[in-house]
Parts: C-alpha cells; sequence; structure tokens
C-alpha cells in the first residue's frame, strides 16, 4: 500500500503552503493603496485556477473562457440591477448560469481534440461576445451594463479603498482553492491527468473519458462563473470585455506563464503579470506591451513549463 | 438584388484572397512541425510598415514596395526562426504559444513606438484607385489587382510545391516527419525555407491589405484570429484547404456585414463552429 501513501504524502499540507496564505492577508497592512489591484489578482487568480481544472489537468486547451467568465459576471450584474443586490446570491446565480453554459457546451467539446478543439472555444466564445454585443437592450451592449448596484456583505459596505473587496475576493479564491486542490487529489482527479496523458487508454482501464472531461468543464465553468460574479460585485460595472478575446487570451498566458497543471500555477501567474502590469504601465502607460513580451520570451527561455514548472525542475536538479 | 449579390461575392472573394496570403505560410509550417507560431501576424504587419515607410517615407512607388514587404518580412522570418524559435521545435504546445504571444506583444509596441498607434495608409498609383464598371456593376480596381496577384501567387506555389524537387521534400515533411528524416532528407532546411517563404508571403499580404483594412500596431492580434480560423478550417498543410477556406470565410464575413449587419461578426464564427463541427480535421485536412 505504498502507493496509497505516495498519494495522501501528495495531499498533505505544506508549510510553505501555510506560509503562502498567511502572506496573502500582507496586503492589508503593507499596501493598504493597492487594495484594489490585489483583489483583482485574487478574482484573476480564480480564474486562472478554473482554467487549469480543464487545461492543466484535463488536457482541454481552451481560448474561450471568458465565455463562462463574462456570464458569469453579466448575470450577477443583471440580478443586482433587476432584483437584488445581495453579493452571495449573486455569486449562486453567476456560478449556476456558468455552469449550465459549461454542461451544454461540454458536449460539443469532448468530442474533438488539438487545434480544432481551441477553435471550438474560441469560436464559441467569440460568438456569445458577438450576441452580448448585439443585445443591448438586455447588457448595454459596448456601453456596458450600467446601474449596478451592489448590496452589503454581512453589514459591510464594499468602500472605496477596496478593503471590503480584497477580503470578499481571498475568501472566495481561498474556498474555491480548497475545492479545486480536493478535487485534484481525488480519484477523479487522477483520473482526469490519465485522459490528459492517454485519451484511447484510459477508457480501456474503465474511466469513461468523455463523462469526466464533461464534469471537469462543467466544474471549470462554474469557477470561472464565480470569478466573473466577483469582478462585477467588486468593480459595480460589467463591460463587453469580461467576455472578449483578450480576456481568454490574457488567462491563458497568465496560467502558463505560472505553470500549467499545477495548483499554484494560475494564481502564482496573476501575481506575476498584474504587478508586473501594473508597474510597466506606470513607467510607461503605453508600451508596458513590450516589457510583459520580454518577460513571456525570457520566461519560455529559462524557466520552461512556466515559473514554477521551471523552478521545480530547476530544484530537483542536483539530486 | 442579383448586382448586389455579385458585389458581394467579388468583394468577399477579394478579401479571401487576402486572408489567404495571411495563412497560407502558417498552415504549412504548422503542418510541418507542429510549431504554434501566434507571432505569423507579426511578420505580416512587418510587411505592411515596410511598405508604408518606403511609399511615404522615401517616395517609392507602391509595386515596387512590395516586393520589398516580402523581402523584409522573409529575411526577418529567418532571423527569428534562427534565434528563438528553432530552440523550441521538442518544447510543449503551452511553452510555443507563450513565447509567440510574447513575440507579438513586443512587436505590437515596438511598432507604437516607432509608427505611433495611429492607422497608417500607403499611396496607391491612380490606376489602382476608382473603379471598373461592367454591366451596371462597379468592382473596385484595387480588389480586381488584389486577386489577379493573390491567384497568381496561388499558382506559383501550387507549381512549387507539386512540381520541384524542394516542394516534394515539404509534402513529404508535412505527412510525415520522421519518416522523412530517415529517408536524408533535410527537413530543418525545408521548414526554415518554408517559414520564410510563409513569413515573406504574409509580409506581402500585410502590404496589400493597408488598402483594404488599414494598418495599426495592433494588426498582429486582430488578424490573429481570422489566420488561425483559416488555417483550421482548411486543415494544416494544405494549400488547397487554406485557399478553401478563406474564400468561403471572406464571402461569408462580406455577406455577414452586407446583408446582416447587426449581427457583427457573428455570422463568420458560426460558419467556422459548423464548418469544424462537421469536418475536425479541416475542409483539406488529413489528421
Amino acid at each position: 500500500m505504498a502507493s496509497v501513501e505516495y498519494f495522501r504524502r501528495q495531499s498533505r499540507w505544506r508549510p510553505l503552503e501555510t506560509a503562502f496564505w498567511l502572506c496573502t492577508l500582507l496586503p492589508f497592512v503593507v499596501t493598504p493603496n493597492y487594495l484594489s489591484l490585489a483583489s483583482q489578482i485574487a478574482i484573476t487568480a480564480l480564474f486562472a485556477l478554473s482554467l487549469d481544472l480543464i487545461l492543466g489537468y484535463a488536457g482541454i486547451v481552451s481560448l474561450g473562457h471568458a465565455a463562462f467568465f463574462g456570464v458569469g459576471a453579466y448575470t450577477a450584474g443583471l440580478l443586482a440591477k433587476h432584483y437584488l443586490g445581495e453579493p452571495l446570491a449573486g455569486l449562486v446565480a453567476g456560478a449556476a448560469a456558468a455552469g449550465l453554459l459549461g454542461y451544454a457546451t461540454s458536449h460539443i467539446i469532448v468530442r474533438f481534440r488539438h487545434l480544432t478543439l481551441i477553435m471550438l472555444t474560441l469560436g464559441l466564445g467569440l460568438l456569445l461576445h458577438e450576441a452580448a454585443n448585439s443585445a443591448s437592450p438586455l447588457t448595454g451592449g459596448a456601453d456596458g451594463l450600467q446601474g449596478v448596484k451592489v448590496g452589503t456583505l454581512f453589514g459591510f459596505r464594499f468602500d472605496m479603498f477596496g478593503r471590503t473587496a480584497y477580503a470578499y475576493s481571498l475568501a472566495v479564491l481561498f474556498i474555491c482553492f480548497l475545492a479545486a486542490r480536493r478535487i485534484i487529489h481525488s480519484p477523479f482527479g487522477l483520473a482526469l491527468r490519465g485522459i490528459r496523458e492517454n485519451p484511447t487508454r484510459m477508457p480501456a482501464v474503465g474511466a469513461p473519458s468523455r463523462a469526466h472531461l464533461r464534469k471537469a468543464y462543467t466544474i471549470a465553468a462554474v469557477m470561472a462563473g464565480i470569478a466573473g460574479a466577483l469582478l462585477t460585485h467588486t468593480t459595480s460595472t460589467v463591460s463587453l470585455e469580461v467576455l472578449s478575446f483578450g480576456r481568454s487570451a490574457d488567462v491563458l498566458v497568465i496560467l502558463i506563464l505560472g505553470g500549467a497543471g499545477r495548483l499554484y500555477g494560475g494564481i502564482v501567474g496573476a501575481i506575476i503579470y498584474l504587478v508586473a502590469r501594473d508597474q510597466f504601465s506606470g513607467i510607461n502607460p503605453q508600451y508596458w506591451y513590450f516589457w510583459i513580451g520580454l518577460l513571456l520570451v525570457a520566461v519560455v527561455m529559462f524557466l520552461p513549463n512556466g515559473i514554477l514548472g521551471g523552478l521545480s525542475a530547476r530544484h530537483k536538479k542536483p539530486e | 438584388m442579383l448586382s448586389s449579390l455579385a458585389g458581394v461575392l467579388f468583394d468577399g472573394f477579394a478579401y479571401g484572397m487576402l486572408l489567404f496570403l495571411l495563412s497560407v505560410g502558417l498552415s504549412v509550417t504548422l503542418g510541418m512541425m507542429n510549431f504554434v507560431n501566434l507571432a505569423h501576424c507579426s511578420f505580416a504587419m512587418v510587411g505592411g510598415y515596410t511598405t508604408v515607410s518606403l511609399v511615404n517615407k522615401l517616395g517609392w512607388p507602391f509595386l515596387a514596395s512590395l516586393p520589398a514587404a516580402f523581402v523584409t518580412a522573409a529575411a526577418l522570418s529567418i532571423v527569428f526562426e534562427r534565434a528563438l524559435f528553432r530552440r523550441l521545435y521538442k518544447a510543449t504546445d503551452l511553452d510555443q504559444c507563450l513565447l509567440t504571444i510574447g513575440v507579438v506583444f513586443i512587436s505590437i509596441a515596438a511598432f507604437a513606438w516607432f509608427y505611433t498607434t495611429e492607422q497608417q495608409s500607403a499611396r496607391v498609383p491612380a490606376w489602382l484607385q476608382g473603379s471598373l464598371q461592367v454591366g451596371g456593376m462597379s468592382f473596385a480596381n484595387y480588389r480586381i489587382f488584389l486577386i489577379v496577384v493573390s491567384l497568381a501567387i496561388t499558382g506559383l506555389l501550387i507549381l512549387l510545391l507539386e512540381r520541384t524537387r524542394f516542394g516534394a521534400q515539404v509534402r513529404a515533411a508535412v505527412d510525415n516527419q520522421r519518416m522523412a528524416r530517415g529517408l536524408g532528407i533535410d527537413v530543418d532546411r525545408a521548414f526554415m525555407i518554408t517559414f520564410a517563404l510563409g513569413g515573406g508571403l504574409a509580409g506581402l499580404g500585410g502590404a496589400l491589405s493597408i488598402q483594404v483594412v488599414g494598418l495599426d500596431p495592433t494588426f498582429a492580434l486582430t488578424y490573429l484570429v481570422y489566420v488561425l480560423i483559416v488555417v483550421s478550417v482548411g486543415g494544416l498543410g494544405s494549400i488547397g484547404g487554406s485557399f478553401a477556406a478563406a474564400v468561403v470565410l471572406g464571402i461569408s464575413d462580406m455577406a455577414g456585414k452586407y446583408y446582416f449587419p447587426w449581427l457583427g461578426a457573428f455570422l463568420i464564427y458560426l460558419v467556422m463552429v459548423g464548418l469544424l463541427m462537421w469536418r475536425p480535421v479541416g475542409l483539406f485536412g488529413k489528421r
């Protein structure tokens, strides 16, 4: 039963992880002026984590993941605008709407692979973007959804310094992270990795590949929807950009930068990408693209498989 | 109705030719090495800006600037292939994506630095302006020129691939890279030439597209989506497939904009999703 012990050891909390999550509280005291950036990072990290579940663990490369983020954001926004501004209800509604869309599209997605799969996710994402653009009476079109009134969260108002926003985003990120961690270390998570490595062999050992992939895709969609709803609540607006190709591409870049197939890949990627973007655009607002590009090239050259992947490979070498 | 249909078909075909020039290189190099080069449209942008500089700053005639655009983009493709991309042929797809998207970001910022973010244009000679009247319908001279040039290039490409020794090597490498190596074909060299050729054609496409869609530094990202659509719908490594896909997408985009303007770009994406679900390997793809 040495193998069971191996998997147990893999899933145990490490001191470094505890330290990391304690560090996420630092922005409250160390950089109180950057709390809105910190909540952006937490939301993006959650979005990247949801992509990691399908890309890193199940091998589904998606260039249209913003579809779920956007549906979550619009659902939460419309709910807050027309019915009730209670944030937690918005989270649930956003998650449910994104999950439904994810389940519906997962039936298409699991039939395809490689470039076709990427292009189908891209196509479905772009279709939704165009649809939201055309349905301006409902979504506000290119002007975005105006007049979103977000209520209080357990009696706390969303203040202009972003204290509530960051606490809220961080708490939701942490809960979703725990869920993702549990999923990854479960037999289901192992089966997903098996499917990623060899999709024809897994059915042969009795794992229902397509059903597993559909499940993973739906879970990732739910999580992306929660991230979208968080963005709506913390910014009180929804712009068409939440559904854009740019957002899908950004989150893909962030995840690969951090290291796909690692629980902390998306989080590390989001921290580095967004902090770098904030700093570079502070130095020179027009040309920050250049430095981000240079960063990406350098990471691929010196740390293949993302920052975490590259670091862990370097770490293991001397042994 | 009928005349507008002819107009839409004509404009769509011309637009499709543009998409074909922009994407054919990526299709062949992806089919050969499985190298995901998202920076393909950056080379198109190099061609476009070469033409802008030569025509507007140095006063070259538009026609003379087109070969220059081809050569500059091809030369720069070779530099990037040798210095950067070559190291990543064995890397994962994700690393290839990240590196090439980094190159796209750098190119966007670099062109914004040198040429500002404004839309650029290049003067074309008088005989390319205006339009030709045939039976009550008007055909823009520039689009006729675009179609003639693209068809000539397509013909040359097919001759090159089907009738020459180099073409046979490329086809062998696309079909089965390892087997081709086993037969003593220098796949790396063939790939480098193909990559340069593809980059050059993209550069030419970029130069020709200034007059139709304009040119600004975000070109590399905007047209990346269209190019990927053409490549995937056409099927990897297939010139005929890219041609057919480019024509279908060009015409459906024009038809969508003309007949259903409220749908925006909805139609072109719908066509793509439909075609891909019908034929996952692309119209003419083999695997």
